[in-house]
């Protein structure tokens, strides 16, 4: 199993002091290197979901399990090692950082492992996602697809176990759209990596062989403001 | 790459507001620096100086005015003491005293306005004063003499020879051989007949013998209207000793056959300003010689002997202390003050760095990483300001050298002061200090609210 969710439950305090129920999950699973394309309404809490399972945020309550390894109960500097490790990130907003070239960016994704920092590897991965020759250019130098090729290929450097995209195609034009999903994809399959992708995208979602839509599992989704003051 | 290449990259990024920042502490750190050099070459100028002779003998008055007349040359010399003084002085028994060089003053040269030095060749032979450690530091010549010396002694071996410090030679581009005349009392007063002739440049000291002229005390008062009228000398030491000498008979019954000489002045005739002494004997032996001398001549009321040390520290205490300390603390406050300016340049950084530091955690950056990352920006911007205020501060004293040589003070720009060492790790801890407020708003920074923002 690569991550397992038991009974995660989720909610934020409202400015009038009740609180607002986001998640309720009794049982989510995805299998090893399982490619899963995830759907739901704006402000469902998919984003939540995702921080919840990378450990940047933490769940009211329940388990999250990766690799059998039960996360949510770890302390806060080991679970940040644990994410640098066996978790990559792709955001919709790419969130390179500006002032790094493309392979610093992705040498940065391997500065908080307890692995090296591959020089090599990060060159390999960017030459897989098509920018060897852009490799010394800043975000602000680089196209919106660039941006977030240089993300995948950050994402993928310390050889995750499970890659979170949390509409990693929303910001790219129609062109590129279809080349990010490829990269995604085909990276996560050649290296047994599970996927859970995010999107809003119809055409994006029936490409994957499991979509679950976020509502049918997270009972939140049922329980309105009104009544959970 | 590690938290300094992140670090390097952030201040990097800031360019301008890290380079301004930086340089305000450079001002500070250079400022400091100065001031500590500065405080270093007064000490020397002042305290080592003093190390040179161990007791001076003088007439009745201040204590420190004896010192710094006579050792530092500065103000006006008193009532001057009977020549018959200082060979009694140095040929009485039981004194201890191993060196006493007599020295009189009063007149300058023409040029310039140094101050004229009577006094013997065996001046030259003594250290002018001692390191810290104890070792001598012993006259040179920079030139060759006329007659081929090359250590100070033997300077002004004949009554008209001069010896030169190096700020009279640089000054008034006087070399070996030149000519030079004396000047009563001051460049306004009568200038004297007689003409003394460099046969000496000595090397530069850093203390004030570099700007003296020093001439034999023979030759001094070979001088027209230098020697005192010998009625008015005899009365003097009458006065002074109670009686008269042999030598002093002798000229007085000279004078009454009208006799006249060319040669040396009579010692009734001559006087001393003061006297430089060294006493013999282990530290112990040379306490209780120095006690017992100075307890008998000040004793009495016409002479006294100081020690130059004692004085010197005194007045480093009471005067040039609390000015030290002032100027530390205003070089303090600087270095405080450009180190909030580097808190607040780094703490405004903070809201537009919130997602970069979002990133790295989400990247997986501990808390306590993201945080020395930020203190690791603030150390460099101290460090590398720090140092380069090192570096400005001793190439503004190598570009002040020259001028402050014109003074007599000798000037290394690569010597270092002590307290310089202790600004690094001063610096390195008010790094820390302000750079630990805004690495704790990156420490706190909410990763999941920072990047939906």
């Amino acid at each position: 199993m690569s991550l397992l969710l038991e009974n995660i439950s989720k909610s934020y305090r409202e400015p009038d002091g009740g609180r607002l129920p986001v998640l309720e999950i009794e049982r989510f699973e995805m299998s090893r290197g399982e490619q899963m394309a995830l759907v739901g309404a704006s402000g469902g809490g998919k984003t939540t979901l995702l921080n919840i399972i990378s450990g940047i945020s933490s769940a009211d309550s329940g388990r999250v399990i990766i690799d059998d390894t039960l996360v949510s109960e770890m302390p806060e500097p080991i679970r940040d090692r644990f994410r640098a490790e066996r978790i990559g990130f792709v955001y919709q907003t790419f969130n390179l950082l500006p002032a790094f070239t493309a392979l610093e960016n992705v040498l940065l994704g391997m500065s908080f492992s307890r692995g090296r920092v591959d020089r090599h590897r990060a060159l390999e991965l960017l030459e897989s996602v098509g920018l060897s020759h852009r490799l010394n250019h800043r975000p602000g130098q680089l196209s919106v697809g660039e941006q977030q090729r240089v993300a995948v290929a950050r994402a993928l450097s310390n050889r995750p176990s499970l890659l979170l995209a949390d509409e990693p195609t929303a910001n790219v034009d129609l062109a590129n759209q279809q080349t990010i999903l490829d990269l995604i994809r085909t990276a996560c399959t050649a290296d047994s990596v599970a996927l859970l992708l995010v999107t809003h995208s119809g055409d994006v979602a029936e490409q994957f062989d499991r979509v679950e839509r976020l509502e049918d599992f997270n009972t939140a989704a049922l329980v309105t403001p009104e009544a959970s003051r | 790459m590690n938290l300094w290449a992140i670090a390097i990259k952030s201040v990097r990024q800031r360019a301008l507001a890290s380079a301004l920042t930086s340089l305000s502490v450079a001002l500070g750190v250079m400022l400091m620096v100065v001031v500590l050099v500065a405080n270093g070459m007064v000490e020397r100028m002042f305290v080592q100086t003093a190390t040179g002779y161990d007791l001076v003998v003088g007439p009745k008055g201040s204590q420190l005015e004896l010192v710094l007349t006579s050792i530092y040359r500065i103000g006006v010399a008193g009532e001057p003491l009977p020549y018959r003084f200082y060979r009694e002085l140095t040929s009485a028994k039981g004194n201890r005293i191993s060196d006493a060089v007599p020295i009189t003053m009063g007149d300058v040269t023409q040029q310039g306005g140094f101050p004229i030095l009577g006094t013997t060749p065996a001046y030259f032979a003594l250290p002018y004063m001692h390191e810290a450690d104890g070792t001598p530091k012993r006259f040179r010549i920079r030139t060759r003499s006329l007659d081929g010396q090359h250590s100070g002694e033997g300077l002004i071996r004949n009554p008209f020879d001069a010896a030169i410090g190096a700020v009279v030679a640089r000054h008034n581009g006087w070399d070996v051989g030149t000519k030079l005349k004396l000047v009563h009392g001051g460049s306004d007063g009568h200038v004297h007949d007689e003409e003394f002739t460099v046969s000496g440049v000595l090397e530069a000291t850093g203390t004030p013998n570099d700007r003296t002229v020093f001439v034999h005390v023979d030759g001094f008062y070979m001088i027209s209207g230098h020697e005192k009228p010998l009625s008015e000398a005899v009365a003097r030491e009458l006065e002074f000793f109670g009686n008269i000498s042999e030598e002093s008979q002798k000229a007085i019954e000279a004078e009454r056959a009208g006799g006249h000489s060319h040669g040396p002045v009579p010692e009734a005739q001559k006087e001393v300003t003061a006297i430089l002494v060294n006493i013999q004997g282990d530290v112990g032996e040379k306490v209780l010689a120095e006690s017992r001398l100075m307890s008998r001549l000040n004793e009495g009321v016409q002479a006294q002997a100081v020690k130059p040390i004692v004085q010197i520290d005194r007045m480093m205490q009471t005067l040039v202390g609390p000015i030290r300390t002032l100027l530390m603390g205003l070089t303090s406050l600087i270095i405080a003050v450009s180190g909030i300016g580097i808190f607040v340049s780094i703490y405004n950084s903070m809201a537009d760095r919130k997602k970069e530091i979002a990133i790295m955690r989400a990247l997986g950056a501990r808390r306590q990483t993201v945080l020395t990352v930020i203190l690791a920006e603030s150390t460099l911007l101290c460090v590398v300001g720090g140092l380069g205020g090192f570096v400005l501060a001793h190439l503004l004293i190598l570009a002040c050298a020259p001028m402050v040589a014109g003074y007599g003070l000798v000037v290394d720009p690569w010597t270092f002061a002590w307290g310089e060492l202790v600004l690094l790790p001063v610096l390195i801890a008010l790094a820390s200090l302000v750079g630990f407020v805004p690495g704790m708003t990156a420490y706190r920074t909410d990763v999941a609210q920072t990047l939906s923002d």
